[in-house]
């Protein structure tokens, strides 16, 4: 009788120790970073017109190393923060086979396009409208940006902000892999 | 009486049989899914729709359902599901592409397999045990009154107390 409840009296304190365990496990992990399944994977082929009316499709990419990202207007300050990011990125890299393509994101005509103006992005962006697009590549928020290698598959998945160091790093590593 | 009973019963099983017939056509795509030629038009019942749409999570929300959700996302993603049923894909099939895009997360009941099934299994263990722990302490509880009755009085005590009860008023 009086063994268990000495038992017991450990027990009870103790049992609050995989609760602890849990919940600092719980606190440590980014409940935004979600593993996405597409990583390894062929990216899906898409259609689009861009905001200057021209056609914009993954397909006439293939072979290049393409990087798309989506963005809104509305997403401030992530994709205000990222633009000079990608722009940099681009303008170094273009001429050694990367492609760089905004998918805007739920989002206006006239607020995308003043997005557009005033961070100044000289690569090509498009509408998706109905989210065809941004279903298709799994996105659940904006900005997110994904690397596509030359033989068409998405290599790495970035949710939020790119940095400089970040796309050099993912960019060369692709681009030094043959087509 | 018993023929008005009769007939009570006989409407109640029309009334929940006709909507079953009606829905018929529209339930048609899931078996002729892999037949249809993409693009097809079929007519979709918007409770498939709504079923399909319950069971996937809003991306953009907290804890919602894209059923339930009034975002635009959800939105899109009715208009999606919609547009893949009626292409001729079954409520699975438009299921599972949206898993293929997000992952098992989309869900919003994990799946019953691997590391997912302590989801389903440990609150009905918790509960378990939990009765298991309230009924060993509530048969203690009840087990410790009998204990202080176990010395027993001897006879000069009792006859003791017999003799100081009598003598009260």
């Amino acid at each position: 009788m009086s063994g268990a409840n000495r038992i017991l009296r450990w027990a009870i304190p103790l049992a609050v120790v995989p609760v602890l365990v849990l919940l600092a496990y719980g606190f440590r992990t980014d409940p935004r970073e979600i593993p996405s399944p597409l990583v390894g994977k062929p990216a899906s082929p898409f259609k689009l017109t861009a905001f200057d009316g021209k056609p914009l499709s993954l397909e006439a990419l293939r072979g290049q190393v393409v990087i798309v990202n989506f963005w809104a207007s509305w997403c401030y300050p992530a994709c205000y923060e990222e633009a000079p990011s990608l722009e940099r990125a681009w303008k170094t890299y273009k001429d050694r086979g990367l492609v760089m393509v905004g998918v805007n994101y739920q989002d206006k005509d006239e607020p995308a396009k003043r997005f557009l103006t005033q961070v100044g992005h000289t690569f090509p962006n498009a509408p998706d409208p109905g989210s065809r697009v941004s279903v298709d590549y799994g996105v659940y928020g904006v900005p997110e940006t994904y690397f596509i290698d030359r033989k068409g598959r998405v290599r790495f998945k970035r949710v939020g902000p790119v940095s400089d160091e970040m796309l050099k790093e993912q960019i060369e590593r692709l681009l030094a892999e043959a087509a | 009486m018993s023929r008005l009973l009769a007939l009570t019963v006989l409407a109640t099983v029309l009334a929940v049989a006709a909507p079953a017939f009606a829905a018929g056509p529209a339930g048609g795509p899931a078996a002729v899914a892999g037949t249809v030629p993409a693009g097809a038009k079929i007519p979709v019942s918007e409770d498939t729709v709504h079923d399909v749409a319950a069971q996937l999570r809003c991306v953009v929300c907290q804890s919602l359902s894209v059923a339930d959700s009034p975002s635009e996302t959800a939105h899109e993603m009715k208009d999606i599901i919609r547009e893949r049923l009626a292409a001729g894909e079954s409520p699975e099939q438009v299921r599972a592409y949206f898993v293929e895009k997000y992952g098992n997360w989309i869900l919003l009941s994990p799946p019953r397999q691997g590391f997912n099934l302590l989801v389903w299994v440990v609150p009905f263990a918790g509960l378990g045990l939990g009765l298991v722990l309230v009924l060993i302490v509530v048969r203690r509880w009840s087990r410790r009154p009998a204990a202080p009755q176990a010395p027993p009085l001897d006879p000069a005590m009792r006859a003791r107390i017999r003799r100081e009860m009598e003598r009260e008023p």
